[in-house]
């Protein structure tokens, strides 16, 4: 057997594929972190404590795994869920009962309150470690609107299901931004918005009807949510998530005393 | 909610679950004394005479395994499922009435305060592992024996309450960690030695030091998610209707901070400025935190004006207003100790008076100046601004005023340090957070509804 797998990692096609040896020694575990696209992200060698479990507490790296998780599970809910007030619910229930593998909704939706959670902890764990400080400031910056991506995501996915739970916890949610100051209809300063004695924030142009699509929770709603949820905060997080992950590298790599 | 079960059926059900529940902890109690016997890690905790012969250690490894013991015992009670075995693994009635007759949001929420506070000034003895073991033991202790409580354990088992549940036992357990070694660390700085950070910190290689890491959490978190997801469905409830309105109806158990605060202050508020200045605070701060110490390495002592807060803001607002929203606000919102069943018709009296009102029906003894009838907008303006003085004063002394007399007392070194902008934005931040338990304060105290009154404008502060 020794001889075949020899074969195989000494033929043209692996070679072309995987292009570092077996890192078994320490110039082939150098290498595989410079070669190898998916470790490229990390540097070749950290320092022993800043890469310790119980000083990172891996939040980081497990909120961008449940990420990942979430895009996986994300893409495969989408080939069966149709975003309209007609079948989204309807949807749903298939998904639970009829599609195979039927722990796809439950691991995107525990998977969606674990990266809140994550969140939170990799947040507190770079706070009481002052990782913030110079010259990190502005990762942090980057982190705490990943923070933002984050619960936006989770709060616009909420509304997906389409059942009691989601409308009523979407509306108690947007509700708020009808009292955005001057922004919002029922806001301090609206009524000061008027042009030639016309309103120019009613309940028809505010900031809430902005976030809904309509005046209450709705079709519009749920297509709006819907790309939102799928399409354009993922874009953003990816890209956002990028930079963070550059920056850590480039502000010094892993935090640890100076 | 419930109570389409009798107890004794209730109870049946519960029988399986509390049973392996309490064999799981005798394990875990098991592993941690052979673990301490093991390693010699185990501490003696004092010493048993035994008839004045022999003098023998009581140590950890002798104190868990008892704890497993006890909770080996407590297991088949569990799995009998029998109403009058079941008494013995309950919470006594005599708990639930002082829980009863007690809690309410201002014991709740000034409880808090009080507990995380002496979990801070104590930090030295709550950081020993015997008795953060024996914390962890009481309050999953006190869970099982509250699980055969119909209503506690209906908030508590409610599927999008099981992460904040879980949420609960991370933050305790983090914060455990991180308190510990930045204790270890504040008393190597006093010896004059580097934090534990820098010990023994040559550089590795990340392939396999960092990479193995995080390959098993990976294929931790997985497994988790996976048995998460297999024993719990995620919830779905009836189609989405417009005209039946759920009660209560709460956002997402991570806006529930916010929901809470609605009761405190007006949607513009709670919904809008306030988060928008906790996400501002939040991306201020290693901007105006000017510190250089406890840059890498867990440390209270050094940065204890930061550390701390952090924590007010984090553990003592963020949290536990969370926790306060999503299991004990009921119908109406009204406050629900775990104990009581959610009842729709609880009627909470409130007779909420604004500062306006206060000041000139009660202090002065006149009516609220009023514009006379048909007067134009900008008299109107003048007249609310008249009524509403004693608040638009208040508040903008709060705001305004106050800084500059922090600057030239206690934060004297601050405002040196950081010059005029940046300590009034650190300033007016804090007074920001400080916003909330004002207010709560008040409403308890003299039931202040409002500072600055002002619907005709949906200005209500």
């Amino acid at each position: 057997m020794d001889s075949l797998s020899e074969i195989i990692r000494n033929s043209q096609i692996w070679k072309s594929i995987i292009r570092h040896p077996m890192p078994v020694d320490r110039r082939n575990r150098i290498v595989v972190m410079l070669t190898n696209f998916f470790l490229h992200l990390h540097p070749v060698s950290a320092k022993k404590q800043g890469i310790a479990l119980s000083y990172t507490w891996c939040m980081g790296g497990i909120t961008f795994f449940l990420f990942l998780v979430e895009t996986v599970t994300g893409v495969l809910l989408m080939f069966y869920y149709r975003p309209t007030v007609e079948w989204a619910y309807s949807d749903i229930v298939a998904l639970r009962d009829v599609v195979s593998l039927g722990v796809l909704r439950e691991l995107h939706r525990w998977g969606a309150h674990a990266m809140v959670i994550t969140v939170w902890l990799h947040m507190y764990r770079v706070f009481l470690t002052g990782s913030y400080k110079p010259p990190r400031e502005f990762n942090w910056v980057l982190g705490v609107i990943l923070l933002l991506l984050t619960l936006l995501l989770s709060f616009t996915g909420y509304l997906l299901p389409w059942d009691q739970l989601a409308i009523w916890a979407i509306t108690v949610g947007s509700n708020m931004a009808r009292a955005t100051p001057f922004l919002g209809n029922e806001g301090p300063g609206a009524a000061l918005l008027t042009v030639g004695g016309v309103d120019m924030i009613t309940n028809a142009s505010d900031a809430r009807f902005l976030t809904l699509g309509a005046r209450f929770v709705g079709e519009e709603t749920l297509n709006r949510f819907y790309v939102l949820h799928c399409v354009a905060i993922p874009l953003g997080a990816a890209l956002l998530l990028a930079i963070h992950f550059w920056r850590i590298r480039k502000d010094g790599g892993i935090s640890g005393p100076l | 909610m419930h109570g389409h079960l009798s107890q004794a059926e209730f109870l049946a059900g519960m029988a399986a679950f509390l049973g392996v529940f309490y064999l799981s902890l005798a394990i875990m109690n098991a592993i941690a004394a052979a673990f301490l016997w093991e390693s010699g890690r185990g501490v003696t905790l004092f010493r048993v005479n035994v008839l004045g012969l022999y003098s023998l250690p009581f140590t950890t490894p002798i104190l868990w395994l008892l704890v497993a013991l006890y909770f080996v015992a407590l297991s088949p009670l569990a799995f009998s499922g029998d109403p009058y075995m079941m008494w013995w693994v309950s919470l006594p009635a005599v708990v639930i009435d002082t829980i009863d007759y007690w809690v309410n949001p201002t014991v709740y929420t000034v409880g808090s305060l009080v507990f995380f506070g002496s979990l801070f000034w104590m930090r030295r003895f709550f950081v020993k592992p015997v008795v953060a073991w024996c914390c962890f033991n009481l309050v999953l202790l006190f869970m099982g024996f509250s699980m055969t409580n119909q209503s506690f354990s209906a908030i508590v088992t409610k599927a999008d309450n099981v992460p904040i549940v879980g949420l609960m036992f991370l933050l305790g357990f983090f914060t455990w960690l991180a308190t510990s070694r930045a204790v270890a660390n504040d008393d190597r700085a006093l010896r004059g030695e580097p934090p534990l950070e820098s010990v023994d910190n040559e550089k590795v290689l990340v392939w396999p030091d960092l990479v193995y890491t995080e390959l098993i959490c990976m294929v931790a978190v997985l497994a988790l998610l996976l048995v998460w997801g297999l024993l719990l469905q995620a919830p779905l409830e009836e189609p989405a209707s417009s005209v039946k309105t759920p009660n209560p109806s709460k956002a997402p158990w991570y806006f529930l901070g916010l929901q809470e605060m609605l009761v405190y202050y007006d949607p513009w508020m709670a919904g809008v400025v306030l988060p928008s200045v906790i996400l501002f605070g939040l991306i201020a701060i290693p901007y105006l935190d000017f510190n250089k110490l406890g840059n890498g390495y867990y440390t209270i002592s050094q940065r204890k004006f930061a550390y701390l807060n952090f924590q007010f803001g984090f553990l003592v607002l963020w949290v536990t207003l969370i926790v306060m929203g999503t299991f004990l606000r009921g119908p109406n919102w009204n406050f629900f100790h775990p104990f009581e069943t959610w009842d729709t018709h609880k009627v909470e009296a409130l007779s909420n008076v604004d500062l306006s009102q206060w000041f000139w029906n009660d202090l002065f003894g006149v009516a609220r100046p009023k514009a006379p009838e048909g007067s134009g907008g900008f008299k109107q303006f003048i007249y609310i601004v008249y009524r509403e003085s004693p608040g638009i004063v208040f508040i903008v002394s709060y705001l305004v005023l106050l800084p500059p007399v922090m600057a030239v007392t206690f934060m004297r070194k601050f405002f040196i340090k950081m010059g005029f902008i940046r300590f009034m934005v650190l300033t007016n931040l804090m007074l920001m957070m400080g916003l909330l338990p004002l207010k709560m304060i008040l409403r308890w105290s003299v039931n202040l509804k409002y500072f600055i009154s002002i619907p005709e404008y949906f200005l209500n502060l």
